[in-house]
């Protein structure tokens, strides 16, 4: 975090560059970490909640220990991706944005990652799998979760 | 530190380091291709490579994309075989069989149209180049068209070939790319910028994520050239934060660009300055907006300003700012390298160049393409393409994304070019092209595309804000069967007000899904349409 505030020479234009790394380093962004970042770049603290929450990659929410991102672009929503949404949404009981009680899985929906030839896609853990289906990505996120219990 | 001179000897020295190898393997390592293998193929190829004793004769070498995703991932054999949906264990097959008869069973064909009908221009090294080394990317002629503008042309010359190309830019405004780096060159500043937009948030499109992981190094030679023709000391790329391979593949090239000179203090040994720096977005759709990605690399909330004053008066930090989209920096080096003349035979009167597709949705060969401007829908479609999946019947073409409309078969005819779409009521956009089957609602997708057009807006001025969610309800309600007779007059005359009245492009044109689906799909609205409750129709 210091390092690439460092780098951009603590000016304010660092405030996104410096959001990612806490992001990549914890997992979302926590009000002490945003409080520090305001404090070391100058910048107020509400220009920092602002920027932090009107970027939808930003989380300011811990993450389950496994997180689901389901593409919803539009290749993906033409080949489904609706009903594989839905489909996890019933099984888990969680909305988008939001993380099973036991922490196991956050459900999220990503607008295009780009890999609309292999529609429909979902991210886990940040691996791209395309040409998913109700089942297969039912069946991966089993996987975790009995992982996860036994 | 290389200079003018020196660049020619390390084509040289690559082409022959190529040239001595007998068989060259390569393999796909796009996104597309490599979600499916992440890497093992590659691994397994030069672990057969090296069991026949083969290192000194056969190259296994990593690409970037070769088109055709859907039947990946792809491997390719000295330009003339391909291999479809590779798996690592058939690595051993496909290299005892490279002095032999090809594998049959994962075989595919280049004979088909989709191969044969492209014209590449923009995408000439996808495929090709290993995007991670810039010795390859020189010895396909990469630099050589920095090196001719700076060792042979004054920055108005650059302009002016620019200028007689007539490409438009590719991110989907079509304005004339040579006048916009006009106006910048002349707007009087000691400190000006280029922009690299590769904030590509159309859903359904993935061209620009393409280029920068398969051909990375262009982008950065067609930034430089831009910078010196503009008088620019400084080049930003805005790039997704969702395309981590596209960073890390930016990363790598920027630094190897640096180590030769090629980016930096005196580049190429001529008194040229020029930097790049990356700058994550980080997934707001209306970064895309040049003054609202602007606000974003200057570390702000991405709301977009009033136009004018233009980014190339008054752009980044307040100084004249050129912002142009990847595609269009990728035609710049071809160009220099070609001439503008050359650039203007290829293509339409109003549209010249290529336009490159991502091809998405119900067709049978989803991929990317590149394609004259002025081919049809359907040589698209059906012939590229090779029609729809599931033989269904094919009942729209989507273009632009959110801001783009659908074109029903009936167009089919059309040829793509920036004013034909324009005149049915869709647009040229950045290049994505959603294949609609008969089993689709045109009244759901316009609710789809409404519904992230209202959680895309920024907020920022009321037309967008409030218009996109009194659209979205509207719609909803359409879609439920609740909606009378005169919520579809209210609902048009909603995407009138939010059109003419919205600040910027993204509520401007949040309404052209609705619109171009209600002119050519309206009996779909009708049919959802509940007939109006008996008291209501008597008062």
């Amino acid at each position: 975090m210091n390092a690439t505030m460092r780098r951009n020479g603590y000016r304010a234009d660092a405030l996104i560059e410096t959001l990612h790394t806490i992001q990549e380093s914890f997992g979302f962004l926590d009000d002490v970490s945003l409080r520090f970042v305001a404090d070391a770049l100058r910048v107020a603290p509400s220009q920092v909640y602002g920027v932090a929450t009107f970027y939808h990659f930003f989380n300011l929410k811990p993450q389950g220990k496994h997180v689901c991102s389901v593409c919803t672009g539009t290749a993906c929503y033409i080949k489904g991706a609706g009903k594989i949404l839905d489909a996890i949404k019933e099984q888990h009981g969680i909305e988008p944005g939001q993380t099973t009680p036991d922490g196991e899985l956050s459900l999220l929906t990503v607008r295009c990652v780009g890999a609309c030839g292999l529609a429909p896609a979902v991210v886990f853990d940040g691996q791209v799998i395309g040409n998913q289906d109700v089942e297969q990505t039912q069946a991966r996120i089993e996987g975790w979760i009995s992982h996860a219990n036994s | 530190m290389p200079t003018h001179d020196e660049l020619p000897e390390i084509r040289a020295a690559e082409r022959e380091k190529q040239g001595s190898y007998r068989h060259s393997i390569r393999v796909c390592m796009a996104a597309g291709c490599l979600s499916q293998h992440e890497g093992t193929i590659r691994k397994a190829l030069v672990d057969a490579v090296a069991a026949e004793g083969l290192e000194g004769e056969v190259q296994v070498k990593g690409v970037g994309c070769m088109g055709l995703c859907a039947q990946g991932p792809l491997v390719m054999v000295d330009d003339s075989i391909l291999y479809e949906k590779v798996t690592a264990e058939d690595a051993v097959d496909i290299v005892k069989a490279l002095d032999k008869k090809p594998v049959k069973r994962i075989q595919s064909s280049l004979n088909i149209p989709f191969f044969q009908r492209q014209v590449k221009i923009v995408l000439e090294n996808s495929g090709i180049v290993d995007p991670e080394s810039i010795e390859d990317y020189i010895s396909r002629d990469g630099y050589a068209a920095l090196s001719k503008a700076l060792g042979e042309m004054m920055p108005g010359d650059v302009v002016d070939e620019i200028m007689n190309s007539g490409l438009r830019g590719r991110g989907g405004g079509g304005y004339l790319t040579g006048l916009k780096w006009s106006t910048v060159s002349k707007a009087i500043s000691d400190i000006k910028y280029v922009i690299c937009n590769a904030d590509e948030g159309d859903p359904g499109a993935f061209m620009d994520r393409s280029v920068l992981e398969s051909d990375p190094h262009r982008i950065l030679e067609g930034m430089t050239i831009a910078g010196y023709a503009v008088g620019a000391q400084k080049g930003y790329i805005y790039v997704r934060a969702e395309y981590p391979l596209a960073i890390d593949r930016l990363k790598t090239a920027i630094k190897q660009a640096k180590r030769l000179n090629l980016l930096g203090d005196n580049i190429l040994g001529t008194e040229f300055d020029f930097d790049i720096e990356l700058r994550l977005g980080a997934g707001a759709f209306v970064c895309g907006e040049e003054t609202a990605l602007m606000a974003s690399i200057e570390g702000r909330r991405g709301s977009p300003r009033p136009r004018p004053p233009y980014p190339a008066d008054h752009g980044l930090w307040g100084q004249p700012t050129l912002i142009n989209n990847v595609e269009t920096f990728a035609n710049v080096a071809p160009i220099i390298r070609n001439g503008g003349q050359w650039f203007a035979s290829i293509g339409t009167e109003n549209s010249k160049g290529t336009k490159v597709f991502a091809l998405a949705g119900q067709v049978k060969n989803t991929g990317l393409i590149e394609v004259p401007m002025g081919v049809t829908l359907r040589e698209i479609v059906q012939e590229i393409g090779g029609g729809t999946t599931n033989d269904a019947g094919l009942k729209a073409i989507q273009t632009g994304g959110p801001s783009g409309g659908c074109i029903p078969v009936e167009f089919i005819d059309t040829p793509v070019d920036y004013d034909s779409l324009r005149m049915l009521g869709s647009m040229m956009g950045s290049g994505g092209l959603i294949v609609i089957d008969d089993t689709a609602s045109m009244v759901e997708l316009a609710l789809y595309f409404m519904e992230f057009c209202m959680t895309e807006s920024c907020g920022k001025c009321i037309p967008c804000r409030v218009g996109t969610a009194q659209m979205h309800n509207l719609l909803n309600r359409i879609v439920r069967g609740e909606a009378r007779a005169e919520d579809l007059e209210l609902l048009e005359q909603l995407c009138d007000l939010t059109r003419n009245t919205s600040l910027c492009g993204l509520g401007q044109s949040a309404p052209t899904p609705v619109l171009s689906t209600l002119k050519y799909f309206r009996h779909e609205y009708l049919e959802k349409i509940a007939a109006p409750p008996a008291e209501e129709a008597a008062s």
